[in-house]
């Protein structure tokens, strides 16, 4: 032990004397560990929630029974499945507007509900009887209690004018969901007697079939491994978690150009030490436990930036999913253990791959030194060969996958691989283009400065590789955003939106609201809408009611359509169908879906597919009186109106003054479309986050990997210093050397990027979303990027080239002192 | 108390096998110094890297007192360097970020045979007390070697092995290191067995024994 | 997360009064023993009225149906069950439709032989059908356990009833027979649960026939032997200071029925009561200060120590037994938990019981 101790001192006094390489080695593995681990710990909030959502009261995670043709069914059914045997609780939902917001409404029943039901909340022994008897209780998220911009103890009222039971936070309850007793659940939702499903909990003895019991009005439904929230979400996770990845991977290039450096110096070192007694395996030991060592504190700071980075992005990621998927994420960041364990484990795991190669040229070493300096020249060329046919060969499988692949990770898959082939890539791409340099080059430092430059490349080459995948992705991913921003807002722009929103109270108001807007003048048309909500095929669709109005003909675009597609659904039995929609049912035009109404099933031709961008649910748009005919809960209460832009503000203050609406309850267009593209921009700015993080820990790379050249480059320098070329004249040409090369690299990354960004649109898009974009290409966009690289470069040249530049000229006359 | 008898090694080459020892018998007593001569390639430090463990032999024995080295495992060979053998290089090969202080104590950290009065005897002998918190590269080359010659000695090793240990220094230096190292060798009775091309070096040691072709001559 | 859980365990906390108040009961339990605003009041001098007293009595608090039965299967091997419905008011007054009904259920069920002793709880809302009680034609029953009587019951013998439960690992059915009617207990039906006037209505059939089969780890064997039912109601039947009580029915081989009870005290006194009820059917009260209840051996289970063995003796009527437990580990691990099993006796008397211990 001791002795091990002593082993370690020694080789631990090597950092002491190289203080930059040690801080660079450290730099990687916790750019590496932070970068990674904070997006796991947002993924693992964002599961953390979904798990939550799904096991709230007995969501997906438990099994149960539903009425195969309707939304709600008796609780007759409930009582005879009891008398029956079976343990099951029942459960009504549906939609309340409280303040202006539609929130879900949960009605359960705490005496019969499954303890097995997932960690799902529970009530408390005490709050049993001031849950269930009146007035009850309503269950609530904090950060729901805030939406509704309600205190705890009031009973706000829902549209239909009741009130709610006095609000009570429950901690852990999923945001967006008010959970009351079921009576009073039945009451609000005015269903009496009736319930969405019934949950199953763990039998007593053995209960009757099933068909004896209700025949076929109840059918089982076994609970989900997945969610719908998760099979939806997977995809941004997934792209969360590239990111992350090539985040690592980036930090691995600097961990593996600085372990390789610093165990090519230290080798005299263990030879000594092994002559000097101690033995072969104690040296390998204590090597292998500096480096876990090293990595354990790299990792556990690393995790406190990633718990920052977390921390920083969770808001706009929570926004994201939000717009995106209606998720409810909570804003504040809980971490399980595992995280700090898996964070650590990664952080040792990167450390050890990154070190492989050294470790086992340490471990194999021979005690007395016989290793000849290599021919660089030959073996540099052997391994760009090797390196080009293996990126030949990654290339083929993109080009496999994009042919045969299907699914979103097939995409992916696409996305690595080529970025990986191009990465290969690369070092034989620039020795091309520096092979071509060295033979057009005619004077004598010319040809110098071209054949050092390829000799150098070995050295600069994962760093480079690096920059080249930071920039793709850079310039991939804001290609597709900026793409994507253009459509989004040509799309809200073109497409018939009312210039002013009024959401009434109810009803009757609604109908007051119209009344009045028809005796002004200064209304040119009055829309009225509707929504409701059924499940098609397993998925939530939201069913939107358009009026019959010539307006929507002229500016409500459509991707495809039938002939006469907007005759066709004045009579109610044809419907268009979302983008997203349709791609999710694999639903064309022409053919016909089964909406599944209170009154029975309801068949719509499919007669057009219009763009729905940014809507996590499926939409169908039919003709509202139709919808009206078939949902008759359906509220009537929103109101789209067409005016002239001088009259909006007159009218919004007359319509307050006359019906005391709140600001909630009329808008005018600019303000929701402003609102819309808002949640849009937010959407994308973690992507647009974690790609600056990844510019960054590349820009770091390329300065380490300079750094360290730096000092193994003195003797090549020297003799040229010798033969009386001055110090400042050698720095300037190191610089144009590591600038020429970013640039070469960059300009290899503009088309590796596009190529990204059309797989992000047209494959990764498609997938994650449903909806594709058409393809655009912004070129000042891409000479930005470009000088942002160079920028990077050289900034991270400079202080070598500083260095340089301010050498004292001992030190190159040490070098030749040195050389053997 | 060092006998090796009948030691040969080959080393594969691209060509033929090249028979670099070939059947040697040597002994040396202790407290006795020996200078192994010979012309580049006649095997001397090959021969000095077998005594030492650093190498393995092909055939014969090598026996320090009780054991026999040549029998040895690679873990058994660096506890005999680390305990009972003391070795210097050309190159000096000490650690360049340790202090001169660490450098000398060291070998005697890793045996666990630190002693704290017979260190700062050597550190004395030697000269290097001013030197102590420096770093080798603040060294001339005959520092060094001292340095080198105080961590071989700091365990009192049985066996002090020299390879080409003035290889790198001028002729005055080289005579000085040498002397400093015979005294301390006679002050420690341990054994000396330098390989050296320095017909002159070889003539102050005890015994001279001259290398040829793989053989003693 | 925290230790907010609902689930059986958080309503046993509020129904567990229900059982706690079986035959009196401790402070805390729900507070049952603090206030009965609200509800009805038990006093002296009711009427009882059969079939309509069969059935529930929502103006009170709380109320049971109470069965043990002491059976002997083909092989002679003694066994016993237990089947229990409450219910609970959460709120007095006029008890409102569907879910608004505010009444609560729960029942309990236990099978017990000498080495082995299964119990299962259920718990149920009022209002909606899951449970409940009817008086004509008998009925209680909460999800797929019941008590039933036919057009052919007796009015005054709630005599014949068919009854059943099951468990995740047992399940029993049996018919019960009787021919004499229900016996009240206490002063004509009212009895007096402490000195400061607690009290709850309190009839017994004693009498029933029993016969039918009872399934342990799906293992049928026929069993038959005899049961005794308690039907009690009440709005407060406790006071502050009781801790618990020892609770005895027993059937003397003679055919007389004997019912005894000690609440105990804080202050370290009880009070002891009992009703001797002939073979014939008639019942005579015990004076508090003739009935002796000695503990004389403990058995631990699930951590509590119990008394499970007890000398009795009642000097006027040269009454001396000792008491034994078929199973000492009869223990209920239920929301609220308690010792409930069968017994025989020997002594001045012979014969078989059931021994109910609460408040340990």
């Amino acid at each position: 032990m001791k002795r091990a101790l002593w082993v370690l001192a020694v080789l631990l006094s090597h950092w002491r004397r190289h203080k930059m390489q040690f801080a660079t080695l450290l730099i990687g593995l916790i750019a590496a560990t932070a970068l990674w681990s904070g997006v796991q710990a947002i993924n693992q909030q964002a599961r953390n929630a979904y798990d939550r959502a799904a096991a709230t009261f007995g969501g997906a995670r438990t099994p149960m029974l539903v009425a195969p043709d309707t939304a709600t069914f008796s609780q007759e059914l409930f009582v005879k499945l009891r008398r029956a045997g079976w343990p099951v609780s029942p459960v009504l939902e549906g939609r309340v507007q409280v303040n202006g917001h539609s929130v879900r409404l949960l009605g359960i029943e705490p005496v019969t509900l499954p303890a097995d039901v997932g960690d799902a909340p529970r009530l408390g022994a005490s709050d049993l009887s001031s849950f269930v008897a009146p007035p009850g209780q309503t269950l609530v998220a904090r950060e729901t209690l805030s939406d509704l911009q309600e205190q705890e103890g009031t009973a706000p009222p829902i549209s239909s004018g009741a009130n709610l039971p006095p609000l009570r936070v429950l901690p852990q309850l999923v945001p967006g969901v008010l959970v009351v007793d079921i009576g009073v659940a039945q009451r609000l939702l005015n269903k009496p007697d009736q319930i969405s499903r019934l949950l199953i909990g763990k039998p007593k003895g053995k209960p009757a079939p099933l068909a004896s019991v209700v025949g076929n009005q109840l059918q089982r439904v076994e609970p989900n491994a997945e969610t719908e929230l998760e099979r939806l979400t997977d995809s941004f996770h997934l792209n969360l978690t590239a990111f992350g990845l090539l985040s690592f991977f980036v930090g691995l290039f600097i961990v593996n150009s600085a372990v390789g450096l610093a165990f090519e110096q230290r080798l005299p070192m263990l030879r000594t030490l092994r002559a000097c007694g101690a033995s072969a395996r104690l040296v390998n030991t204590v090597l292998v436990i500096e480096l876990v060592a090293l990595a354990l504190v790299a990792g556990l700071i690393g995790l406190v930036c990633g718990y920052f980075i977390a921390a920083a992005l969770l808001p706009d990621v929570a926004a994201s999913l939000r717009g995106l998927y209606g998720a409810q994420i909570p804003g504040q960041l809980s971490l399980r253990p595992e995280w700090w364990l898996a964070g650590i484990g990664i952080s040792i795991a990167g450390a050890l791959v990154a070190a492989a190669t050294s470790l086992i040229k340490a471990i194999r070493m021979p005690v007395l030194a016989t290793a000849q300096p290599q021919a660089w020249q030959q073996s540099q060329r052997r391994w760009l060969i090797l390196q080009s046919l293996a990126a030949c060969a990654v290339f083929a499988v993109a080009l496999l996958l994009l042919q045969y692949g299907q699914s979103l990770i097939a995409g992916f898959g696409v996305l690595a691989a080529l970025m990986l082939g191009a990465a290969l890539i690369l070092p034989a791409f620039l020795e091309l283009i520096l092979l071509v340099g060295q033979r057009l080059a005619r004077k004598p430092l010319a040809l110098w400065f071209w054949a050092d430059s390829r000799q150098q490349l070995s050295g600069l080459s994962l760093a480079l590789m690096a920059l080249l995948l930071a920039l793709a992705v850079n310039v991939g991913v804001s290609t597709m955003v900026e793409t994507f921003s253009r459509t989004f807002v040509g799309w809200l722009n073109g497409r018939l939106a009312a210039d002013v929103y009024i959401s009434a109270s109810d009803n009757a108001q609604g109908v007051a609201i119209r009344n009045w807007l028809k005796e002004r003048s200064d209304v040119q048309a009055i829309l009225s809408g509707g929504r409701a909500e059924a499940q098609v095929r397993g998925q939530p669709v939201e069913l939107l009611g358009l009026p019959d109005h010539a307006l929507y003909r002229e500016r409500w675009p459509l991707l495809e359509a039938a002939p006469r597609a907007w005759t066709q659904l004045v009579p109610g039995n044809a419907a268009f169908i979302s983008e997203q929609l349709a791609r999710r049912l694999k639903i064309r035009v022409g053919d016909v879906i089964e909406v599944p109404a209170p009154g029975g099933t309801w068949e719509l031709d499919i007669v057009g597919i219009y763009a729905d961008y940014g809507n996590p649910k499926g939409q169908l748009a039919v003709n509202v009186a139709a919808l009206i005919r078939q949902f008759p809960q359906t509220p009537q209460t929103r109101i789209g109106l067409i005016v002239a832009k001088e009259n909006i503000f007159d009218l919004i203050a007359a319509l307050q003054k006359q019906f005391a609406l709140d600001d909630r309850s009329v808008a005018d267009q600019a303000t929701v479309k402003a609102e819309s593209i808002r949640i849009f921009n937010r959407t994308f700015a973690v992507t647009s986050a974690l790609n600056a993080f990844t510019l960054g820990v590349a820009g770091i790379a390329l300065l380490t990997s300079l750094l360290t050249l730096a000092n193994s480059r003195l003797p090549q320098l020297a003799p040229l210093w010798a033969i009386g070329i001055t110090r400042p004249r050698l720095a300037a040409i190191e610089l144009t050397k590591t600038l020429a090369a970013a640039l070469f690299t960059s300009l290899l990354a503009v088309p590796l990027g596009l190529l990204v960004a059309w797989c992000l649109i047209a494959i990764v898009n498609v997938k994650a979303f449903g909806w594709r974009l058409p393809f655009h290409v912004f070129p000042l966009q891409l000479v930005e990027l470009v000088a942002v690289a160079l920028l990077a470069a050289l900034l991270a040249a400079l202080l070598p080239m500083i260095r340089l530049a301010r050498m004292q000229p001992a030190s190159l006359v040490k070098v030749f002192a040195n050389e053997r | 108390m060092l006998s090796i008898r009948n030691l040969s090694k080959t080393f594969a080459s691209a060509g033929e096998p090249v028979h670099v020892l070939r059947g040697i018998d040597l002994d040396l007593k202790a407290g006795e110094r020996i200078a192994l001569t010979g012309e580049s390639g006649s095997g001397k430090s090959t021969l000095l890297h077998l005594i030492a463990g650093l190498d393995v032999a092909d055939g014969g024995t090598i026996r320090l007192e009780d054991t026999e080295i040549t029998k040895l495992s690679d873990a058994g060979r660096a506890g005999l360097r680390r305990d009972r053998i003391g070795l210097v290089f050309q190159q000096f090969n000490l650690i360049p970020s340790l202090s001169v202080a660490d450098n000398l104590a060291f070998q005697a950290r890793i045996a666990d045979r630190h002693d704290a009065a017979w260190s700062s005897e050597l550190i004395e002998r030697l000269g290097l007390g001013n030197l102590l918190k420096r770093y080798p590269e603040q060294l001339s080359g005959g520092q060094q070697q001292r340095v080198a010659i105080g961590r071989a000695l700091a365990t009192k090793p049985l066996l002090l092995l020299a390879d080409e240990p003035t290889g790198n220094l001028d002729e005055a230096t080289a005579e000085d290191v040498l002397a400093l190292a015979r005294d301390l060798v006679t002050r420690t009775g341990c054994g000396f067995l330098m390989v050296t091309h320095s017909l002159h070096l070889a003539a102050t040691l005890d015994r001279q024994v001259n290398l040829h072709a793989g053989r003693i001559a | 997360m925290s230790a907010d859980r609902i689930s059986r365990r958080a309503f046993a906390g509020g129904i567990a009064a229900l059982a706690a108040v079986r035959r009196a009961g401790a402070q805390g339990y729900a507070g049952l023993g603090a206030t009965a605003e609200g509800f009805a009041q038990v006093t002296p001098g009711k009427l009882f009225a059969f079939p309509g007293d069969h059935g529930p009595h929502p103006e009170f608090r709380i109320e049971w149906w109470y069965l043990t039965a002491n059976l002997v299967d083909a092989n002679g091997a003694a066994c016993g069950l237990q089947w229990t419905l409450f219910r609970q008011a959460a709120q007095p007054g006029p008890q409102g439709e569907g879910w608004a009904n505010q009444q609560v259920w729960m029942a309990h069920a236990a099978v017990t032989r000498a080495d082995t002793h299964r119990f299962s709880e259920v718990f149920s809302r009022g209002g909606i059908g899951q449970a409940g009680v009817t008086a004509k034609p008998f009925a209680a029953w909460i999800d797929d356990w019941e008590m039933s009587g036919t057009e052919r019951t007796g009015d005054r013998t709630l005599a014949p009833l068919t009854l059943k439960a099951s468990g995740a690992d047992f399940s029993y059915a049996l018919t019960l027979e009787a021919d004499r009617p229900v016996v009240l207990q206490g002063n004509g039906g009212y009895s007096r649960k402490s000195a400061r006037g607690q009290a709850s209505y309190y009839y017994s059939q004693p009498f029933y026939r029993a016969r039918g089969n009872l399934t342990i780890d799906d293992k049928p064997v026929d069993v038959s032997g005899q049961a005794w039912m308690d039907r009690e109601w009440s709005s407060q039947p406790l006071d502050a200071d009781q801790t618990g009580w020892d609770w005895l029915s027993l059937h003397l081989a003679s055919g007389d029925k004997l019912m005894l009870y000690r609440l105990r005290q804080k202050d370290g006194k009880d009070y002891p009561f009992g009703n001797w009820i002939s073979a014939a059917g008639d019942t005579q009260m015990i004076a508090g200060n003739d009935i002796q209840m000695i503990p004389k051996a403990t058995a631990e289970v699930a951590g509590h120590k119990l008394p499970v063995e007890w000398q009795i003796a009642i000097p006027s009527r040269s009454f001396s037994i000792l008491c034994k437990p078929l199973n000492p580990k009869a223990w209920m691990g239920t929301g609220f938990s308690y010792w409930e099993g069968p017994i025989s006796f020997s002594g001045t008397h012979d014969g078989v019981g059931y021994l109910e211990l609460t408040g340990y």
